[in-house]
């Protein structure tokens, strides 16, 4: 983990919101036992610390379960169409780089419907903070398999088993060039958090995979992870500056999340025995928006402001008296 | 081209008038009321920029004019055959005219294939220049031609004047350091200055031009320089031309004011520019290439510094989504393309209807189904525009009717997306964005103020002190503009039905019953000038109605059955959605209503439906606008009928 600062908080603390400031009077609407309710208290008590003030803040969705996630903070936001909640919040962080946006989408929604959008916008490194809630299902649909199903799922849609290769979410951002790249777990919200904060410090796009339990078609599919019985020779915690070991008698790696090469990411990214969870890569690139309006400065710095009358006559008229 | 139905009070039919006159020492120069040049080549040589240049000299003259590039898809194809024939015709005059001229008097031909490729369209007497050069056997071949046309009396009918284009600009560049290969490339500016002396055309423009264009190679600029001057000379000193031409400058076609020539898609990416400074709102366009659109995004990321932001997004979905995000934002959000990438945003114009949030969709219509004719034009996307989405989602559409107006209704589009917070389609199409006018100069002051006011205060009529994002203006309709930023204002929106008022989700049948009929009760009440209807006798029995870039074609095929005695009323919509408030009552005011439309009749169909007007469809979809001639005679026989 990096060590800066969250961005925001105001010196004089005169920003003091709660995470009762980020609910909104909407009814939440998820099945009961859904791992999106561990998720929204843990950003709901993560935002105060942004120190940033609720208007300024966005949360754009496309479709599916975690989509209506906006509904349900009391910042700005926009339940849009799938797969599209990073082209959309492109447009809003590239002319307000003055806001905090943040896409709230899913692993259908992301990687399979709006798989375009997701990588370009990782390789474009806009500012957004990308949550991807990955529960392996379709839930909204009612239980169709999904990108990152294991194959051989038996699902609604797929009665023998499905047979595509799932996507690995982290190597699919790595390899799309994402300056950030982490991964947590819905249920372990002290860990969640720490992760989130480290994305919001990233400026660029950062992609966060929250494992999610659909408890109604795909349950328990990160039980593993989770029981207390199991977790620790399951899960291996990558810490910045921190050494990991990839079998319990192999080398002691100190993990870099600064590393340029993102050689040890993209292998830490195929892990699955144990499976990696933490910030795998958080490298500085220069951000697609501050680039954007670094130009039209410069252009206004070297032609000055437009001129309308200017650029309607251009250079060849004549005159009709 | 001018375009205002009003105005078409000139007595100057777009036939030809040319008086002959004795001219000073050896040559002869008559005078011309009208020509119309066509020049054409390989899609290498160059004749895009010829007649760019040619045009350029005539705007400068004081001619009228109007233009018509015609090229293929294919950026190179091979060289020399019927396939990559690319020509550009320019229609001058010294009256007002309204089309790029059905046929052209002149042809310069810069190989056999452009010869060939174009000979069908030439009437009987057309002056056609040839380059020698290129007609070799291969050549000749190439195109399926045993014999040379130049010698076996193929060409019988025409004045043809062979020159050997190509040797003369390699002979005219032999003291400069060219290889001869870079010196052959000149010759387009050889035939360019040969034309300007038929023409006398002013030179210094191009001039200038070519020393900017090459200003980082000037020894590729002196060698244009010197080709072009070569051209020039050669017309003035060889014996086979003998006579000059001069096409008097326009005085009568014009109001007073400052002109220049303009295209169609310049004339967009410059009202768009306008919208954003008479809005105060950053523009923001988001865009993925395509033709016949790509120059606007060229264009518009020219101009950072008017606070311009343009986004080559990763697909055509991304571009409109972006700027959908953007407009949440509170910019002026614009996304720009061609009808299949309308196909692509569909899902997204939707989702604007249902957010109600402004946005610019700027359709340039190319052939089509699917990939189509890209270069091409058509105006097939009307009911695409109208209808082409799921759900009862109304989207006002608005339509220029020559390249210049592009610029007036990208204003108009930006008033109603701005003052009722919905998508507006602005529909183009290939022959207005490449084709071009002179456009007069509008003042700053006298465009359109398009400022609005973004929500501020909390508005919510419970007394709660809270926002309500779908409380509507009871006048217009519109929503709040909330934009984030703005404390106390939060809240959500989405493509789910929501409560009207509190914006909040909701599944009540009632609720969306009235939702869906607000948002077309919003859509219906656009505030839209009435449609105007040129009927100089006050006595026609019969109506002319179109819409979009065939205003010139029909505007002249009136004036042709006006000149014959014809008693015909035309007008033009440059709104679609929602239509003029008067035209169901001007519909009703003629006997019979003839519809000309570059697809198979989607206008006459919602006419139809809508007013229960017989209304009788002239369609071509050839990708080629209408001809004047051809319109004057669907006229006469519906004035016969």
């Amino acid at each position: 983990m990096t060590d800066i600062k969250p961005a925001g908080i105001t010196a004089n603390g005169a920003l003091k919101l709660t995470a009762k400031d980020f609910k909104s009077d909407q009814e939440v609407r998820w099945c009961p036992g859904c791992g999106d309710y561990a998720i929204l208290a843990a950003v709901q008590g993560f935002l105060p610390e942004l120190g940033i003030p609720r208007e300024k803040i966005v949360f754009i969705s496309g479709i599916g379960c975690s989509s209506r996630f906006p509904y349900y903070l009391s910042t700005y936001g926009m339940h849009s169409i799938h797969g599209r909640a990073p082209a959309i919040a492109t447009g809003l962080a590239a002319s307000r780089p003055d806001l905090s946006v943040w896409v709230i989408t899913g692993d259908g929604d992301a990687l399979s419907i709006g798989g375009n959008h997701l990588i370009h916008a990782l390789r474009r490194n806009v500012n957004l903070k990308i949550l991807l809630f990955n529960n392996r299902i379709y839930g909204l649909t009612k239980g169709q398999y999904s990108p990152t199903s294991e194959p051989g799922k038996i699902t609604k849609s797929t009665p023998m088993g499905s047979l595509d290769e799932p996507f690995r979410p982290l190597s699919l951002a790595l390899g799309a060039e994402a300056g950030f790249v982490a991964r947590t777990i819905d249920s372990d919200r002290q860990h969640l958090t720490s992760v989130l904060r480290a994305a919001a410090q990233h400026q660029g796009t950062a992609l966060v995979e929250i494992y999610q339990n659909c408890n109604i078609f795909n349950d328990g599919a990160f039980e593993v992870l989770k029981d207390p019985a199991t977790r620790d020779a399951a899960l291996l915690r990558l810490e910045h500056g921190q050494p990991y070991r990839l079998a319990p008698d192999g080398e002691a790696i100190v993990h870099d999340v600064t590393d340029p090469d993102p050689t040890r990411a993209f292998a830490l990214s195929r892990l699955t025995e144990p499976t990696p969870i933490g910030v795998l890569r958080a490298v500085a690139r220069p951000a697609y928006d501050r680039q954007l309006n670094a130009q039209l400065e410069q252009a206004v710095t070297e032609r000055g402001e437009g001129d309308l009358a200017a650029l309607l006559s251009g250079s060849d008229t004549w005159m009709v008296r | 081209m001018t375009s205002r139905v009003e105005e078409t009070g000139s007595t100057f039919d777009e036939s030809h008038d040319p008086e002959s006159e004795p001219a000073n020492g050896g040559k002869r120069v008559r005078r011309l009321d009208r020509v119309v040049i066509r020049f054409a080549g390989d899609s290498g040589d160059g004749m895009q920029l010829t007649g760019d240049r040619f045009t350029s000299e005539t705007a400068g003259f004081g001619n009228d004019l109007s233009t018509l590039p015609n090229f293929p898809a294919e950026i190179r194809a091979p060289a020399g055959t019927l396939p990559g024939v690319s020509s550009f015709q320019l229609h001058f005059a010294d009256h007002d005219i309204l089309t790029p001229g059905d046929a052209p008097d002149v042809l310069v031909a810069m190989n056999p294939a452009a010869l060939k490729a174009n000979l069908a369209d030439l009437p009987r007497g057309a002056e056609i220049i040839v380059n020698t050069d290129e007609f070799t056997k291969r050549a000749l071949a190439k195109v399926g031609w045993q014999a040379d046309p130049l010698d076996d009396g193929t060409l019988g009918e025409y004045r043809v004047h062979p020159v050997a284009l190509t040797t003369l600009t390699v002979e005219a560049l032999k003291e400069t350091s060219l290889a001869r290969k870079d010196a052959e490339r000149a010759k387009n500016m050889f035939a360019l200055g040969l034309l300007s002396w038929m023409y006398h055309r002013p030179t210094e423009g191009t001039e200038t031009f070519l020393r900017a264009k090459f200003a980082k190679r000037p020894e590729i600029a002196e060698a244009n320089v010197l080709a072009f001057r070569a051209g020039w000379n050669y017309g003035e000193t060889t014996e086979s031309f003998a006579v000059s031409y001069e096409v008097a400058p326009a005085a009568r076609a014009f109001a007073p004011g400052r002109y220049r020539n303009i295209s169609g898609n310049l004339a967009l990416a410059y009202g768009l520019i306008a919208a954003s400074k008479q809005s105060e709102l950053p523009l923001f366009l988001g865009s993925y290439p395509i033709t016949p659109a790509s120059d606007i995004l060229h264009e518009l990321s020219k101009h950072k510094n008017f606070g311009v932001r343009t986004f080559q997004a990763e697909d055509e979905i991304a571009g409109i989504g972006a700027a959908l995000g953007a407009a949440f934002g509170g910019a002026l959000g614009v996304t720009t393309t061609s009808g299949p990438g309308i196909a692509l945003k569909s899902e997204t114009i939707g989702l604007a209807v249902s957010l109600e949030l402004p946005l610019l969709v700027v359709d340039i219509q190319r052939g089509g189904p699917s990939t189509g004719l890209p270069t091409k034009t058509e105006q097939a996307d009307l009911l695409q525009a109208m209808f082409g989405r799921n759900g009862e989602a109304p989207v006002p559409i608005v339509a220029p009717a020559s390249p210049g107006e592009c610029f007036t209704m990208a204003l108009e589009a930006a008033r109603i997306a701005l003052a009722y917070r919905t998508p507006v389609f602005l529909l183009s199409d290939g022959y207005l964005a490449n084709g071009s006018e002179p456009w007069r100069v509008p003042e700053v002051s006298e465009l359109p103020d398009l400022r609005v006011a973004f929500a501020t205060e909390p508005n919510a009529p419970d007394g709660s002190g809270g926002f309500w994002p779908y409380l509507r203006d009871p006048e217009t309709l519109a929503r709040p503009w909330a934009v984030p930023g703005t404390p106390g204002l939060e809240h959500r929106i989405g493509g789910i039905e929501k409560q009207d008022g509190t914006g909040n989700i909701s599944y009540d049948p009632a609720n969306h019953d009235h939702m869906v009929r607000t948002r077309q009760a919003k859509v219906d009440g656009v505030s839209v000038p009435e449609l105007a209807v040129d009927d100089p006798g006050g006595d026609a029995r019969l109506l002319v109605l179109g819409w979009g870039s065939t205003f010139g074609p029909i505007a002249a095929g009136v004036r042709r059955a006006r000149a014959a005695g014809g008693k015909v009323a035309q007008a033009h919509l440059r709104y679609l959605n929602p239509f003029p408030p008067n035209l169901g009552e001007v519909l009703r005011r003629y006997d019979k209503v003839l519809v000309p439309e570059m697809n198979l009749g989607q206008l006459a169909m919602l006419l139809r439906a809508r007013y229960l007007v017989d209304a009788r469809s002239f369609t071509q979809v050839s990708g080629m606008p209408f001809k004047a001639a051809q319109l004057a005679a669907v006229i006469s026989e519906a004035l016969d009928d």
